[in-house]
């Protein structure tokens, strides 16, 4: 199978890839898969008034969802919570030119990005 | 050294110049149709398949009069089980097969069960991906009309014990395929001292041309008969017809006769760079698994798991270097290799096979490349795995709640 361009540099030069500890109180943790089925993403964002500064990853799985977290990481920096919430599989699968068979890749970044939105709205309210 | 490197021999082989250049007079000047009787072209193109049959039949202990060319290995699996299962009908409807078959014989045993009515026994294998003749054994009824079990695995490499199969199968007066696609021309294959009366190979596993194989289907203790699958001119004793390819045959056996002449130098050759592999990647990684048996592999084999990485984003990783995975992403099906699922090997580290096959026009130097690049790019995806994150910090992946998709 031939990747895009754009899988290709993902993968070859990952963004924001590593990681934030999980029990700061400005870090969202999404972590979605499962490795029997050959892919596990794990999404951070480190977030400040409502807005998120800095985003991580780490991925394991194939091209397309390595490429997917990278971009996912790429798109979360700068976003307020609430557009965050707005990013949709669909804009990656575009983004990255992701054949029918990869789609399930942009499925499981778009849960990630909710997961990690998830975990740190309970954070904060855990907190009040 | 020259790139891509080509470390697939599993899914086929370059050809051989020798064999090329054996086969080039064949299509143009010596064009003759073998079954033509009564003029020099078809002499001269009867002259040349009856020369290739001697030597595919001198490379596995058989008589030239028992091999029967097909359009390869996977023709000759769907000859053997469904020609023999057809022709023995009134004898019993049980074939006896096992999980690790290469498709050409799982998928042919299906359609006999869910369109003629066969019944069929897949056996297990052990952690090696073995066959326990034992089990062979127990598994028979006196309805049981073939045994079809594999010479040696196309992911894994583990060689079966054929002789002790094929002495049950004699001594229970059943008949006995084996699909040698991976072995013949690799390892020793004797079909009297194995006891096999049906055998599947073809050409272009061992550096010969795409598009033939053959069956060796034994004429003597016993003569086995089997139904055509395809009925025309009444060619190959009336079990296979159609024009014979003569250039693809004359190159089959030039290919069988360079192997029969170089396998004792060869084997071991070949072993020793697979070692040379495995010994550079494995000492320099850790939680990496062998799979497949220890020694009782074909020596050009080398599959391995590397923990907490997946093997597509491997090979993509290591592009200049032609290799093959069992991971799910690389098959059609979304399903990690079901090979590495009989023999208990995890989803997870199934995902995370690797296939080597080294052939004939390997060198060292593309092994040491290899090992270099194979442990960069793991240890770069594992710095990248959340999977490896964690075993580092000392959870146990078994133990957490994944949200399966």
């Amino acid at each position: 199978m031939a990747y895009s361009e754009k899988v290709v540099d993902h993968f070859n030069n990952p963004r924001n890839m590593g990681s934030f500890k999980k029990d700061e109180e400005d870090v969202g943790t999404g972590i979605v898969g499962a490795p029997e089925c050959g892919d596990v993403m794990k999404l951070q964002i480190k977030v400040q008034d409502e807005k998120i500064v800095d985003a991580r990853f780490k991925t394991f799985g194939c091209g397309s969802a390595i490429a997917s977290s990278s971009l996912a990481t790429e798109w979360l920096k700068g976003k307020t919570l609430q557009e965050a919430q707005q990013i949709k599989n669909t804009d990656i699968v575009q983004e990255l030119n992701l054949p029918p068979v990869k789609i399930h890749c942009s499925v499981l970044a778009e849960d990630a990005i909710k997961a990690a939105l998830n975990d740190y709205k309970k954070k904060t309210e855990e907190k009040k | 050294m020259k790139f891509p490197i080509f470390l697939d021999n599993h899914s086929t082989t370059p050809m051989d110049q020798r064999v090329l250049d054996v086969m080039l007079p064949y299509f143009v000047e010596k064009f003759g149709n073998a079954a033509s009787r009564n003029h020099p072209f078809g002499w001269e193109a009867e002259e040349a398949v009856e020369r290739a049959r001697q030597q595919i039949a001198h490379l596995i202990h058989a008589d030239a009069k028992e091999i029967v060319f097909t359009s390869g290995a996977t023709e000759s699996d769907n000859l053997a089980l469904k020609g023999v299962m057809d022709m023995y009908r009134e004898k019993g409807d049980h074939l006896i097969t096992s999980l690790t078959e290469h498709r050409a014989v799982l998928d042919t045993a299906k359609t006999l069960e869910s369109k003629r009515g066969i019944k069929v026994t897949y056996l297990p294998v052990d952690k090696y991906g073995m066959v326990n003749p034992d089990d062979v054994r127990n598994a028979i009824t006196d309805k049981t009309v073939l045994i079809s079990i594999m010479l040696a695995n196309n992911e894994i490499g583990t060689i079966n014990p054929i002789k002790e199969i094929g002495k049950i199968a004699k001594e229970k007066g059943i008949l006995f395929h084996c699909d040698a696609t991976q072995g013949v021309g690799k390892i020793p294959v004797d079909v009297q001292e194995m006891g096999i009366d049906l055998m599947s190979f073809s050409a272009h596993k061992i550096y010969g041309p795409k598009g033939v194989g053959a069956l060796y289907v034994r004429k003597k203790g016993p003569r086995v008969r089997l139904t055509p699958i395809i009925d025309g001119g009444g060619h190959e004793r009336g079990m296979r017809s159609g024009t014979l390819p003569v250039p693809l045959i004359v190159g089959f056996g030039k290919a069988c006769e360079l192997c029969e002449q170089e396998m004792p130098a060869e084997s071991v050759r070949l072993a020793t760079m697979r070692d040379r592999l495995k010994d550079g990647i494995m000492t320099k990684l850790d939680e990496v698994y062998l799979n497949g048996h220890p020694t009782q592999r074909l020596p050009h084999n080398l599959n391995i798991s590397f923990a907490y990485v997946e093997g597509e984003s491997l090979l993509m990783g290591v592009k200049e270097i032609a290799l093959s995975s069992g991971s799910a992403c690389t098959s059609a099906t979304l399903e990690p290799s079901y090979v590495l699922r009989a023999l208990g090997v995890g989803s997870d580290l199934a995902h995370s096979s690797i296939r080597f096959g080294l052939g004939r026009f390997n060198t060292n130097e593309e092994v040491d490349y290899t090992a270099t690049r194979i442990i960069e790019i793991v240890t770069k995806l594992r710095e990248m795995s959340p999977l490896y994150e964690m075993a580092k910090d000392g959870i146990d992946l078994k133990t957490v709640q994944w949200s399966a998709h």
